[in-house]
């Protein structure tokens, strides 16, 4: 047992006070055996069950004293057994909550009353005694278990010899059993263990080196980001501390999916989990397990997200596929392979200032063992784009691409794209540590003069005094930092790190001047990420408390620049920074102050614009929002909105736009009634302000009330006459996404319509970038609810652009284009235009999306289309396995796929001969099969569906055999009128058949029908009533052919 | 002094003097009369501090060190020129030095850093006003070399005519850009915190000084 327990048995961390068994399918089995072991005890070995314990087996136990019964003196909160030992010392002694038991007879008995808790209470004995063997037999017993197992039968045997006794055979007789047990464990577990995938840094590495590259912004992706914890890598290529590893975790990771909070993960030999996150600032670890253990990090995530596990199956099918497309270009790929050394080497030559270029080859190079197509794609694309030699080569390059569907082409550059930005992004900074050094010597000779200048500079910075140290300042100030020549040769010669020291000094004027510099080479994105690894920002955040305002701005405003990633807006919170610049918008309060103010003084509104600058780049973060919000940022933001500085106010907006994105600030700000202001601010002057207040809107409009503000404080005009300038693409994709949210109120629809916005927004739907085609295809969508937009959109030519949108990809887009066409298909004239333009067609062929809102909006849109097409039966049969295709949807397990697919089965099943068609498919048992739900629009549109297809053959028949009536009776407990008639007419069509009446009576739907009968809806009685007469006249007739 | 007389010398201070307030101008006569000390008043004798006094004040007070510094400072605020700074001068000088706008106090570093008075700052003042703000390194050839960079760094940056010394003009334009260069080349006026210090320290209670 003790061999057991110490090795397989898995204890969390010590540490935290007492160990204790982590709640794992292994630690569970071992418990249940050793309480098999324990309870058989007292039948299989009644003499030895007696043998009194060296020293009691003691822990802290929930039985209550009542659970004990005869056999035990029981008072109050104190138990004692009427088992003594010599001494008369009850071998059971329980003095809540502390238990002491001293003989295994007692153990399985307190077991025995345990019941239910045995679990419970085995745990906690193993855990609070640490060493039982010990206990019960004595430490000597232990000590020969512990050291060596296989020598132990022969060391008892010598005992038996060397001291006779009774006692001494019976302990004996316990030890060998509890030897068995040990064996008997240890084998156990190991069946579990070898259930087990083990895992291994390389595996694991090549896991996350592949999600890396399908990680980034936008709806392809699958992860936002994944990054790991620690950058240094050890020989055996565990990222984990060495003490760690020990326990055989390899790597930690922070990953981020589109659709939860940052996860932090732990990859262990035995598989991945979740642990407790990142404590500190200091990037500690709590390296406690939190959740159960997946197999690899792709199961662990597709657990965990639901955009991921979707986005990695289409992945997954990309990956399946394109092998054999790649198959017949071999020859151009290896022509790639030896272009990209000569790129390399004309690289070499001409070494211009392709450090980053170099980087990112090297990096694919090191990836390539786990390379398969998409690398050599992407390499090939670098290489067009970037390689002036390779460029006779780019015609065949093109073509081996063209060869793949224009579609799919584009789909691929795109992620490429995205995944290059990734790679640039998260690897910058290892990259750049190992290309330092040879990128100065190699390039000593072509310098620019600057750089030996600014060499200089740093040097009197290094070694001057105050004096010194300004007049140094000023002079770097006077090169061009926008230059990135200068911004790296600041870093390079090691200017950062004087820099961020200077700001640790008392020294005010060598403060400010380090701040200006810092302030505009941040701009850069690799020096952000150096002053963060320098330690920077929390100097900066100390900054922001000092007396000096044109400190704080400085401070503000440079950190405003350096908070562009996530990291550093995380350390920037963690330092409490955000507290700090929500204090720097409190600009007003202190106006008593000192009349001469000093020199290097600014004014209050510029340390509030700082603040709000700085705050704006900090809201990307998520926890950052909260934090503003905590620390009371809203209603300042909300005052200083009503300044009328455009350079104010663009941060506020800015800030306030990007925070909308939560449900509290969006409250927060109806609250503070920003939405006036922020339609004030539409009417400015400021394109960029326009933008940000648009942006504003469009986040918080999705709130009614929201929308109906804007309304009343006039927002929707200049959002109308806004849509006439489109030279400006982010404003107009702001400007059309307000729009599109405000028209989901109907009377803000009419007032569009008033404005002639449906007219423009139609002339939108081209030559426009895919971010404002979604928004005004949404707002169209929204319009078209009501009949006389339909007609303008008609009137002037919208629905032609609609239908060519449906060809997309961009499945935000789809969703909204496929909305609108719907929603134009309900006017027949419409509908004549979309057929006509062969939309039908388009939207059945969406139905094949990999993306389940897509479907379901094309299916949604396919009922009017149905509905309202002449001679829609055979517009229907003429797609090609399109019943099929259909048929197979109720496969799907996404509800709005499922009740959008019921719809236009209802639809579809209107025509005899369709319906005889998807009966052949088997619609009927997979319609039964979702009969089980509680989702009251599934359960509506199945219902309908349902009804619909009793039309046909034996299909009531069927629907009874396949057990769909009784779930359907329950539906009419549902609180949804809807679902009610529609169930009835269901009800009352399958009551036709006597068997499904018989179900139907069993399962009580004749009183509830009954209360049906009595609802306002026609429709519903006239359903409930036929149903209810169905059941009556079968139970006529079975009385009668009784009595007969 | 009498107290008719300290009434007079207040209101005429106050009224030439527009940093000040009436309170705060008696407040620094009180101070510098602390300073001076217990000398009895005599007839034909100055009353005043001497280079010393005053160079201690800067050094204590005001946290300054360039010895050379504060002896130009000591001349800045010796307008007579007779080695010992009065009363009036005393007040007139710390307005500056504690309340001068920026004209005011451009024109003050200006006659500080130009040590023989001549409207320029060469580029030999430079030098020996720069000529410790390096750290010395032994592996220089030349010690004073990176002084006379730096002499070239200040004069590029600042030297807008180009006639290889800076006028006023220069300064006030350069310090116009860069506030920053208000103390190129040494500090001359007070740090804010010892600044604050001061007139915290002096400025006090007014019903104490009611009592003097």
């Amino acid at each position: 047992m003790g061999v057991a327990l110490t090795r397989s048995a898995q204890w969390t961390a010590a540490g935290h006070g007492a160990k204790t068994l982590e709640v794992t399918p292994l630690n569970e089995a071992i418990v249940k055996e050793i309480i098999l072991f324990v309870e058989s005890f007292i039948y299989k070995y009644p003499q030895e069950a007696n043998y009194v314990f060296v020293e009691p087996l003691e822990w802290k136990t929930n039985l209550d004293p009542s659970a004990f019964g005869s056999g035990y003196a029981v008072s109050g909160t104190t138990v004692k057994s009427e088992e003594v030992d010599k001494n008369g010392e009850p071998l059971l002694y329980l003095s809540v909550p502390q238990i002491k038991i001293r003989s295994f007879g007692q153990l399985s008995r307190m077991l025995y009353f345990a019941k239910n808790m045995k679990l419970k209470e085995a745990q906690a004995c193993i855990e609070a005694n640490e060493n039982p063997v010990a206990k019960i037999l004595g430490f000597d017993y232990n000590i020969i278990n512990e050291k060596n197992g296989n020598s132990f039968v022969s060391s008892i045997l010598d005992k038996i010899t060397k001291d006779d006794g009774p006692e001494i055979e019976i302990k004996m007789k316990i030890a060998l059993q509890l030897k068995q047990l040990d064996l008997h464990l240890l084998n156990h577990s190991l069946k579990h263990i070898s259930l087990e995938i083990r895992l291994n840094p390389g595996t694991v590495k090549n896991d996350i080196e592949l999600l890396k590259r399908f990680s980034g912004k936008g709806e392809q992706t699958v992860l936002e980001s994944i990054e790991y914890t620690s950058d240094y890598e050890f020989s055996n290529g565990c990222r984990a501390p060495p003490w760690r590893q020990i326990k055989g975790e390899i790597c930690y990771l922070l990953v981020k999916p589109h659709d939860a909070e940052i996860l932090c993960v732990t990859c262990s030999k035995e598989g991945v989990f979740l642990n407790g996150g990142k404590t500190d600032d200091e990037g500690q670890i709590n390296y406690e397990r939190k959740g159960e253990i997946y197999k690899d990090l792709v199961t662990l995530l597709k657990e965990k997200s639901a955009i991921f596990s979707e986005n990695m199956s289409k992945q997954e099918v990309k990956f399946s596929e394109q092998p054999q497309k790649d198959q017949p270009n071999e020859a151009p790929k290896e022509e790639v392979a030896i272009t990209h050394k000569a790129s390399i080497a004309s690289r070499k030559s001409s070494q211009e200032k392709n450090r980053i270029n170099l980087g990112r080859s090297q990096l694919t190079k090191r990836l390539e063992p786990s390379l398969n197509w998409r690398t050599s794609v992407s390499s090939k694309d670098r290489n067009t784009l970037r390689d002036t030699q390779a460029e006779k080569h780019g015609g065949k390059l093109e073509k081996s691409r063209s060869s793949l569907s224009p579609g799919r082409a584009q789909l691929i550059r795109k992620s490429i794209e995205k995944i290059e930005e990734i790679i640039s992004d998260s690897s910058s900074e290892s990259e750049e540590d190992e290309e330092q050094p040879d990128h100065r010597q190699e390039t000593n000779a072509d310098l620019p003069s600057e750089y030996w200048q600014i060499q200089k500079l740093v040097k009197y910075l290094k070694g001057g005094n105050q004096t010194a140290t300004v007049i140094a300042l000023c002079s770097m100030k006077d090169f061009n930092l926008a230059q990135e020549t200068c911004q790296l040769a600041i870093r390079d010669v090691g200017g950062l790190e004087v820099l961020i020291n200077l700001l640790e000094t008392d020294e005010v004027k060598c403060k400010i001047g380090s701040l200006k510099i810092l302030k505009e080479i941040s701009h850069n994105p690799q020096i952000r990420r150096n002053i963060v690894d320098l330690g920077g920002l929390p100097v900066m955040v100390n900054i922001l408390d000092s007396p000096h305002k044109s400190l704080k701005c400085l401070a503000a405003e440079t950190i405003a620049n350096v908070a562009k990633f996530r990291r550093a807006r995380q350390v920037v919170r963690h330092h409490g920074g955000i507290t700090k610049l929500v204090a720097l918008l409190d600009c007003g309060k202190h106006s008593a102050e000192p009349a001469q103010s000093s020199l290097y003084e600014t004014r209050d509104v510029e340390v509030a614009r700082c603040g709000a600058l700085a705050l704006w780049s900090c809201s990307k973060s998520y926890a950052n929002k909260e934090a503003i919000r905590k620390a009371g940022g809203i209603p300042l933001l909300a005052r200083l909105l009503k300044t009328s500085h455009e350079n104010m106010l663009i941060p506020v907006v800015g800030t306030l736009q990007e925070c909308a994105s939560e449900e509290n600030y969006r409250a927060a700000i109806k609250a503070e009634r920003i939405i006036e202001n922020l339609v004030k601010n539409l009417n400015s002057e400021n394109e960029q302000l326009q933008e940000h207040c648009a942006m504003a809107i469009y986040q918080c409009a999705e709130d009614e009330e929201t929308r109906d503000l804007v309304r009343l404080h006039g927002g929707l005009k200049p959002l109308a006459s806004l849509l006439n300038n489109t030279d400006n693409k982010e404003r107009l994709a702001a400007v059309t996404g307000a729009i599109w949210k405000c028209s989901i109120s109907k009377e803000n629809v009419t007032k569009f319509r008033e404005y002639k916005a449906i007219e423009t927004l139609v002339g939108l739907l081209t030559d426009q970038p895919e971010e404002v085609l979604v928004n005004v295809v949404g707002a169209l969508g929204e319009c078209c609810q009501e009949h006389e937009n339909r007609v303008v959109i008609r009137k002037c030519g919208g629905i032609q652009p609609l239908v060519n949108l449906l060809v997309g990809i961009n499945q935000a887009l789809l969703v909204n284009v496929t909305k609108a066409v719907g929603a134009c298909a309900v006017e027949p004239e419409s509908m004549m235009i979309i057929d006509r333009l062969d939309g039908v067609r388009l939207l059945w062929s969406l139905l094949k999306n990999p993306h389940p809102d897509v479907k379901a909006s094309a299916a949604w849109a396919l009922c009017p289309c149905i509905q309202n097409a002449k001679d829609a039966g055979e517009m229907v049969r003429s797609f090609v396995g399109g019943l099929e295709l259909v048929v197979n949807l109720l496969k799907s397990d996404n509800k709005e796929v499922l009740a959008s697919v019921c719809a236009v089965i209802t639809n579809i099943a209107k025509d005899q001969e369709n319906l005889a068609v998807i009966t052949d498919h088997g619609v009927v048992p997979l319609l039964s099969k979702l009969a089980n739900t509680n989702n009251d629009k599934l359960r509506r549109h199945l219902a309908e569906t349902i009804s619909r297809c009793c039309m046909w053959g034996r299909n009531r028949v069927a629907f009874g055999e396949h057990k769909a009536v009784a779930p359907l009776v329950r539906y009419l407990k549902s609180n949804d009128t809807n679902v009610h008639r529609a169930t009835a007419q269901a009800l009352y069509q399958l009551s036709e058949d006597a068997d499904n009446c018989i179900t139907m009576h069993e399962n009580g739907a004749v009183k509830l029908l009954l209360d049906m009968v009595g609802s306002p809806d026609e429709e519903l009685q006239e359903a409930a009533a036929g149903c209810i007469s169905n059941i009556r006249r079968l139970a006529l007739a079975i009385e009668k052919a009784r009595y007969s | 002094m009498n107290r008719k007389k300290l009434q007079k010398l207040t209101d005429s201070l106050t009224k030439n003097c527009k940093h000040f307030s009436k309170f705060e101008v008696k407040c620094l006569i009180n101070h510098f009369y602390n300073l001076v000390g217990e000398v009895t008043e005599r007839q034909g004798m100055i009353i005043g501090l001497d280079r010393n006094a005053f160079r201690n004040i800067l050094h204590m007070t005001f946290g300054m060190t360039d010895d050379m510094i504060m002896d130009r400072v000591f001349r800045g605020f010796d307008k007579d020129n007779d080695g010992c700074i009065s009363v009036t001068e005393w007040v007139y000088g710390l307005s500056v030095f504690l309340r001068g706008t920026l004209e005011e106090k451009m024109k003050y570093c200006f006659e500080v850093f130009d040590l023989n008075g001549d409207g320029f700052i060469s580029k030999e003042e430079m030098f020996h006003m720069l000529k410790n703000s390096l750290l010395k390194q032994p592996s220089e050839e030349d010690p004073d070399e990176g002084i006379k960079d730096l002499v070239e760094i200040t004069l590029k940056k600042m030297d807008h005519d180009h006639d290889g010394k800076l006028s006023f003009a220069d300064y006030e334009q350069a310090v116009r850009e860069e506030t920053l260069l208000l103390e190129a080349f040494g500090p001359c006026l007070p740090d804010p915190k010892s600044q604050k210090e001061f007139e915290a320290q002096v400025f006090k209670d007014p019903n104490e000084f009611n009592e003097v």
